[in-house]
């Protein structure tokens, strides 16, 4: 031991680069060039945008006021002076918004627009602004103006920078009662998400009833669907004409009991889906040793099956606290007077056009999304594996009594889901609801309403292909090259980062960054702003992440040798890629594709900052529809969405069959 | 060999056709117009200019608005056909609109017109608030037809009445705007007040109390003449209501948006939109248009909206937007439960 420290230090021995590594890194680099431009720098955007403040400069202009004869003798005097020394403004009263104006005539105690006075006005500097009546004076040049026309002389604040928005935020209780509104929405709908997709996931997996897979499909159907879509069934079931209003007991839907049905509606898939995949392993043999210890099935249920499914729940748990939290489209559509964050930034940016004010209320509701985020990942790295070679698969024995229990509940989940679809397929098809009950197709002349017409549905169609397509390739092969590349630790492990980072991002905060980034004429991409290509661009970046996920997952399962044997065999790692990487992953590959087509279809938030003429979108046209009150025509859109991802899972049902039997035969012998 | 040829042929003939639709001229225009008149309207035009194609971005006022004032530095639309005068007023204040008298603007009324030396905006149509009365469900919940703004405060309509958002609907801010000129900036805030205690909800858009009477999700709704018409000609079974203490009103304005690419274009269908046949192409939809003499009856439309019409002033609504709405979201905006 003493020897070898005495020893100095040899030559550090470094690898050569190979010419396949450069290229690695160069594609590594690309595509994390492609997630700066597309995320980094536009959130850079968004939040420096939160702290450009507008203010009131007093000192920005100069005012000679003129004796009754109209000769301008008297002294220069500036609005800052006049109010040092009147007292009229406090220094809070100097905050604006980019859209305030201020009267001249409160500095002029003895004003009357009917003296012979005349006024000369004039801009300080040359960034200086004000508006005699609504005519934008700009320039250091003196405007003469009567007494009766400065009156209508209004000073336009100035930018500058500082946490002002921030304050006015919160001393706005209309406006930051929203965090509290939007914090109890999402923990009651995940409460309630939670416990029934266990208990379903939990029938599927751990009873003996029949027609799983018939409920496993029903489950999954809210994800083929705009979150906008239950709002509006919901309106059709409890609204003031509602089929079954009754059941409400007076209670409006028009709020957060809306809010959460709709919430635990479109959520239900995602928890479903992660709760099942923890249930659906678990080792025999614990459950044969509570039965040995006696221990009633309720211990065990408490001691062996939630600990084993623990981290299922958790990560599920901030899953959909997370969807919830930052979805937009349905607060739009069944919110009512209950404001909550997302559609806040809608309200601000759209309704009031102030910007400003839209960045700090996704600065905020970034908050909340990010920490869901960081407690789902740390809890997920401490997941360690629960089976091991020596574990015997757990395999559900008939239980007559149970199994009829859980087939009634997923009878009625199944309802619940089938329902909301049924209800709106149904209210697209009657003529004029309540009063004609006809059924008729009008409601699917969209080309007469608001939100783009059939355009606008196949617009959509091609931005999920195209999405599917350019994502799936960009997505897989920034896996490939981050997991299988040699060397380079932290710039693989910022690319981990970068491609963690959009799955913590809501999408409204997402789509207003990319108008703050990409309108911005100084901007050297400002090319494809108003194009569909801002639009694929968009929903890559808004689903990178899980899509990255499960490109990893499947890449790891491949071992690194086959890297080491393509090198000793002299071949280029890029051969190997498509020849060998590629159709080993085909499964997963086209799990990305699918993924990233529905979510295409579906998408509201983020795209709707972003559309433009031509590229109108099928999910926001229910959006635009909805909201000029054609709420029939709005179902019948939604629905023409569920039918296209519905048959988009079916091609690609019968698309995995088909490739899977020619590149996977190799795992079964 | 072979297979290029045949894929040749058809891509140099896309990329030919390309060209030739190149040649013709496009203008992108913004608009708040309804719908379902956007392709009458382009196809008036297009009988009268064949090479001016219009590209229509169609979005609610606020949204257009916005759309606008965030591409301030960058403007993507050549002409903004059919928007609120108090939306352009803001464009103005900016700087964004270039003044263009077009050929025939004498013949309307001042009123529609900008005040400026050469105008920025001229009007089309007015766009006149009203409340929409579903007769059977008003039955149903036993309430008498209100006649004025005032009435609506009873507390017999608890409940049952819906307006727009001023803060996201152009219609909700004329109705704030034209009940602080009609009952004075107090009398305005304290009729609000009151009456806010009688909504149910505020929607985003402007139409939708309407639709929404319409479809009897509520008896009352508070938005404009022309949609309450329209709905009613669908067979909705509504009446629409002139309060009697006179409604706000806003005009649909063109104006041309500095820094087009083609002033040329841009000017013709200015001068196209102020035209007698384009008047009587929005008569089709809007009882009170800008050129005098012009507008005939609209059917359904209620009698004596013209005269109820007050003298909005749009210089005070432009001018006071921001602290209006601001006020009114501190008022109305918090209170977020539904009154039940």
């Amino acid at each position: 031991m003493t020897d070898a420290t005495a020893l100095p230090d040899g030559p550090v021995i470094k690898g050569r680069l190979s010419r396949d590594d450069v290229i690695m890194r160069l594609g590594m680099v690309v595509i994390a060039i492609y997630l700066v431009a597309t995320m980094v720098l536009p959130l850079w955007a968004m939040l420096s945008k939160s702290f450009s403040t507008f203010k009131f400069d007093l000192s920005g202009y100069e005012i000679q006021v003129s004796d009754e004869a109209g000769s301008f003798e008297g002294t220069i005097l500036t609005p800052a002076e006049l109010n040092a020394e009147l007292g009229v403004l406090e220094l809070g009263d100097l905050d604006a918004g980019s859209d305030s104006r201020m009267g001249l005539t409160q500095f002029f105690p003895d004003f009357s627009f009917r003296s012979p006075v005349m006024y000369r006005v004039r801009n300080t500097t040359d960034a200086g602004r004000f508006l005699v009546g609504s005519e934008l004076k700009t320039g250091t040049e003196w405007i003469e103006l009567d007494s009766n026309t400065f009156r209508r002389v209004q000073m336009r604040p100035v930018k500058s920078t500082g946490l002002g928005n921030f304050v006015s935020y919160f001393s706005t209780p209309a406006l930051f009662n929203s965090i509290k509104n939007s914090l109890m929405i999402a923990v009651i709908s995940t409460v309630i998400t939670v416990t029934l997709a266990f208990w379903f996931a939990y029938a599927l997996n751990r009873s003996c009833m029949r027609f799983k897979g018939a409920f496993r499909l029903v489950a999954m159907a809210p994800i083929l669907v705009p979150s906008l879509l239950p709002g509006i069934a919901l309106v059709y079931l409890f609204g003031n004409q509602g089929m079954i209003k009754e059941l409400l007991f007076g209670a409006s839907i028009y709020g957060p009991i809306g809010i959460v049905i709709g919430s635990v509606f479109f959520t239900f898939p995602h928890a479903f889906i992660i709760i099942s995949t923890a249930l659906a392993i678990s080792d025999a043999r614990l459950y044969e040793a509570a039965v040995s210890l006696r221990s009633t099935p309720w211990r065990t249920f408490w001691t062996v099956t939630i600990p084993g499914a623990r981290y299922g729940l958790i990560s599920a748990a901030f899953v959909v606290f997370n969807l919830v939290i930052t979805d937009f489209g349905l607060p739009k559509v069944i919110g009512g007077q209950f404001n909550v964050l997302a559609v806040d930034i809608y309200k601000q940016v759209i309704g009031q056009q102030n910007f400003e004010m839209g960045a700090v209320v996704s600065v905020v509701l970034v908050v909340p999304a990010i920490l869901a985020f960081a407690i789902d990942r740390l809890v997920q790295s401490k997941q360690v594996a629960l089976l091991s070679a020596r574990s015997v698969p757990y395999q559900p024995t008939t239980n007559r009594k149970a199994d009829n229990i859980f087939l009634g509940y997923c009878v009625l989940v199944a309802v619940f889901i089938v329902g909301m679809l049924a209800v709106c397929q149904f209210a697209a098809l009657i003529k004029f609801w309540p009063y004609d009950l006809s059924f008729s197709l009008k409601n699917y002349e969209f080309d007469r309403m608001d939100g783009g017409g059939w355009g606008s549905y196949f617009n959509s169609i091609k931005l999920a292909l195209l999405t599917a397509v350019i994502g799936t390739c960009v997505i897989f092969f920034g896996a490939y090259l981050v997991e299988k590349s040699n060397g380079f630790k932290t710039g693989r492990a910022i690319f981990q980062m970068f491609a963690m980072l959009p799955m913590a991002i809501p999408g409204m905060v997402l789509g207003l960054a990319y108008i703050f980034f990409f309108n911005n004429p100084a901007n050297p991409l400002n090319f494809i702003y108003g194009t569909m290509a801002i639009l694929v661009i968009c929903t890559v970046t808004h689903f990178y992440t899980v899509s990255h996920l499960t490109a990893v997952t499947a890449l790891k399962q491949m071992d690194r040798e086959f890297e080491s044997v393509s090198a000793s065999l002299k071949q280029p790692t890029m051969k190997l890629f498509s020849r060998v990487t590629v159709p080993v992953c085909m499964p997963a590959i086209l799990d990305i594709s699918i993924y990233l087509f529905v979510n295409a279809m579906t998408t509201v938030s983020a795209v709707v900052f972003l559309y433009s003429p031509k590229t109108t979108l099928a999910s926001i046209a229910v959006l635009n529809m909805d909201d000029a009150g054609d709420i029939a025509p709005a179902a019948a859109m939604g629905m023409m969405i569920f039918y296209t991802n519905a048959a988009a899972r079916i091609i690609h049902l019968i698309l995995s069959k088909g490739v899977l039997t020619r590149t996977q035969a190799w795992r079964t012998r | 060999m072979k297979l290029t040829k045949t894929w040749a042929a058809p891509l140099f003939a896309s990329v030919l056709a390309a060209t030739a639709a190149q040649a013709e001229t496009e203008l992108t225009v913004y608009t708040a117009i309804e719908a379902e008149d956007l392709a009458r309207y382009a196809e008036t035009f297009n009988a009268h200019h064949p090479d001016i194609k219009v590209n229509w971005v169609r979005d609610s006022t606020g949204v257009v608005t916005a759309k606008l004032l965030a591409e301030r530095d960058n403007p993507q639309a050549d002409v903004v056909w059919g928007l609120a005068a108090t939306s352009l007023l803001l464009l103005k204040s900016e700087g964004m609109l270039e003044p263009y008298a077009p050929a025939g603007v004498e013949m309307l009324d001042p009123k529609f017109v900008d005040a400026g030396d050469t105008p920025t905006w001229v009007g089309m149509d007015a766009w006149v608030a009203s409340v929409c009365y579903n007769t059977i469900e008003a039955e149903k919940a036993g309430l008498t037809p209100p006649t004025s703004w005032k009435d609506l405060t009873n507390e017999m309509y608890k409940g049952h009445v819906i307006m727009p958002n001023p803060n996201s609907s152009g219609t909700g801010f004329l109705d704030v705007s034209s009940w602080l000129q009609m009952f004075g900036e107090e009398g305005g805030w304290e009729y609000m007040d009151a009456l806010h205690e009688n909504i149910a909800r505020y929607t985003h858009s402007g139409s939708k109390p309407c639709k929404l009477a319409a479809a009897g999700e509520i008896p009352i709704g508070v938005s404009f003449a022309f949609r309450g018409a329209k709905s009613k000609a669908d067979g909705a079974p509504l009446e629409i209501i002139v309060p009697s203490e006179g409604v706000g009103w806003d005009m649909e304005a063109t104006a041309i948006v500095a820094g087009t690419d083609d002033l040329e274009a841009a000017q013709k269908l200015v001068d196209f939109t102020v035209t007698k046949e384009a008047m009587e192409m929005y008569n089709s939809g809007y009882a009170v248009v800008a050129m005098p003499g012009v507008a005939k009856p609209v059917k359904f439309f209620p009698e004596g909206l013209l005269d109820a019409m007050i003298a909005n002033d749009f210089e005070f609504a432009a001018n006071n937007r921001a602290s209006i709405l601001e006020e009114w979201q501190k008022r109305y905006d918090g209170k977020s439960e539904p009154k039940g």
